[in-house]
């Protein structure tokens, strides 16, 4: 097989790329590949996100542009414009500033605005049963990897028990 | 403090130590490389990595290295900072997959954290400002889970991360906001490739959510018929469950691309077989070799290690030439710069050795 690019010196680069959910192969020569940098990293690329991110908000328009891309992060400055062109935000703040923006891109992204994970140990009641209750979640998963069921047996009535109590506390709450 | 840690192994040691990763080992590691969890996380008073004033990061690197020097997780860790190494040093971790592309080619502040057998690394200031990852040998992602979780709290004990009620933890891009996860397993699916069903698969595990990458993470093109695939969404979902959808769908591959193998060797035995060897006998006695083409050819070879072929050499091998045969590595293994024309030697003479190494100590039937 001759090379895709220069059509004279034999294809030894093979290579598949997923772009757009569709494979695509590739085959070229050794110096085709070095001067078109084919390689591991094409950097060219990093920005998708960032496009992917401007299309879904470009569905608005040109006045309603304006208006929302004039807003500015109170903290770190960032205008809503300014997070368009490169699909980051700038602080943790500007989750708060533009949260009517981003409530409908991230319904997009995720199909849901909700967090419903991990939280850091100093937030909110209930976060220490709830942290407990996940590490026997964890380790039951683990114990089911190694396969050592009696040991997955325990853990499984250990989680029931602290969900039960969970639940009892909070229907028991005023 | 606790008590003094062992002494941090030099970065020359780290080069010259396999990662466990690399081991071989873990369940169905013939077909699953690795499983790897990553947590993004951020510190709520300085403005995101590409936002921050670079004595802003200074602070980051600092206060950041400093919690994982007090956590237990990253006892014996050894610690960097980007701006100490040099370009290829830089690009040895990136092959290493201890630190992404954005890292390696940075000259603000930034650094890694690396721990023991590189089962837990920290990249500080990378597009958020703590990148946590877990990388272990073979399918096992509640293993990997559980490293990359017990870091994470015990880092959360003197870091204030960002993170707000609704939106969980908050990164710069939104694609990573809830959860800041990305579990991923390494697969090599060469069945499905060979017998043209790899399309159909692909697209069914695209529909249920989750993406598929190359060998190198985002944008990278896939080689050696090795797949990553990982979670995409990171909110409305705890980590646990996206975790149990990868694991599921990871399942069900395996057991496709099981099955695509038995009915290769059912129909095409000697055909496969001679793929196997051929490969083998190409990359044992082979004088110059790019390394894509080494990666294919250990392709052939894992398939056939994986099928019970008498006389190959063990997944270790193959899993550490993936890593050993890529530029940076070469170079730095050589002490110098090499044209991509002599890299081609060196990587032949390193395969033929590597291998040779291996026939002499386990001789046929390791796996």
């Amino acid at each position: 097989m001759l090379c895709q690019i220069c059509g004279k010196n034999p294809a030894t680069v093979h290579f598949t790329e997923i772009h757009d959910n569709k494979m695509s192969e590739i085959h070229v020569c050794e110096r085709c590949a070095e001067e078109k940098g084919l390689h591991a990293s094409s950097k060219k690329q990093q920005f998708e996100i960032a496009d992917l991110l401007v299309k879904m908000v470009d569905d608005m328009t040109t006045t309603e542009e304006e208006r929302v891309g004039s807003v500015a992060c109170p903290r770190c400055g960032l205008l809503y414009s300014g997070f368009k062109e490169t699909g980051r935000l700038g602080c943790a703040e500007c989750y708060t500033a533009f949260q009517f923006q981003l409530r409908p891109l991230l319904r997009r992204i995720h199909g849901d605005t909700r967090h419903r994970g991990k939280r850091p140990a100093g937030e909110g009641e209930g976060a220490s049963r709830f942290r407990q209750i996940q590490r026997l979640h964890d380790e039951l998963q683990r114990a089911v990897e190694r396969e050592e069921f009696e040991r997955a047996a325990v853990l499984r009535d250990e989680i029931r028990r602290l969900e039960e109590e969970t639940r009892a506390s909070t229907e028991g709450a005023p | 403090m606790s008590a003094a840690l062992p002494p941090p192994v030099s970065f020359d040691e780290l080069v010259a130590r396999p990662a466990r990763w690399l081991s071989g080992e873990g369940p169905h590691a013939d077909l699953v490389l690795s499983s790897r969890i990553r947590l993004a996380r951020n510190l709520r008073s300085v403005p995101f990595t590409h936002r921050a004033r670079d004595e802003q990061l200074q602070g980051v690197l600092m206060s950041v290295s400093g919690a994982a020097q007090r956590a237990s997780s990253f006892t014996g860790s050894l610690m960097l900072r980007m701006a100490d190494l040099g370009t290829l040093d830089r690009q040895v971790l990136v092959e290493r997959h201890l630190v992404s592309h954005e890292l390696g080619d940075g000259a603000r502040p930034r650094g890694i954290v690396v721990a023991p057998e590189e089962r837990l690394s920290l990249m500080i200031n990378e597009e958020d400002h703590l990148r946590l990852q877990a990388l272990v040998p073979g399918f096992q992602l509640a293993e990997a889970w559980s490293v990359a979780d017990s870091a994470d709290d015990e880092l959360d004990q003197s870091l204030d991360f960002a993170f707000s009620e609704e939106i969980g933890y908050l990164t710069a891009c939104p694609t990573n906001a809830g959860t800041g996860l990305r579990a991923s397993v390494l697969v090599h699916l060469p069945a499905l490739v060979l017998l043209d069903e790899i399309q159909r698969v692909l697209k069914s595990i695209m529909q249920v959510g989750l993406n598929v990458r190359g060998l190198y993470g985002e944008h990278s093109e896939v080689m050696g018929n090795l797949f990553q695939i990982s979670n995409q969404t990171t909110l409305g979902r705890s980590e646990r469950d996206s975790i149990e959808i990868l694991e599921r769908v990871t399942r069900q591959i395996i057991e496709t691309e099981e099955k695509a193998r038995e009915r290769m060797m059912r129909d095409a035995r000697v055909q496969i077989e001679d793929k196997v060897w051929r490969a083998y006998g190409t990359l044992r006695h082979c004088r110059t070799i790019h390394s894509r083409e080494v990666i294919n050819l250990c392709s052939a070879v894992r398939l056939g290690v994986a099928l019970g072929l008498p006389g190959l050499c063990p997944l270790r091998v193959l899993n550490e030439l993936l890593v050993l045969t890529q530029p940076a590595h070469l170079q730095r293994a050589h002490g110098d710069e090499l044209t991509p024309a002599e890299r081609n030697v060196h990587r032949a003479q390193l395969v033929r050795e590597r291998l040779a190494a291996a026939e002499r100590e386990g001789g046929p039937g390791t796996s």
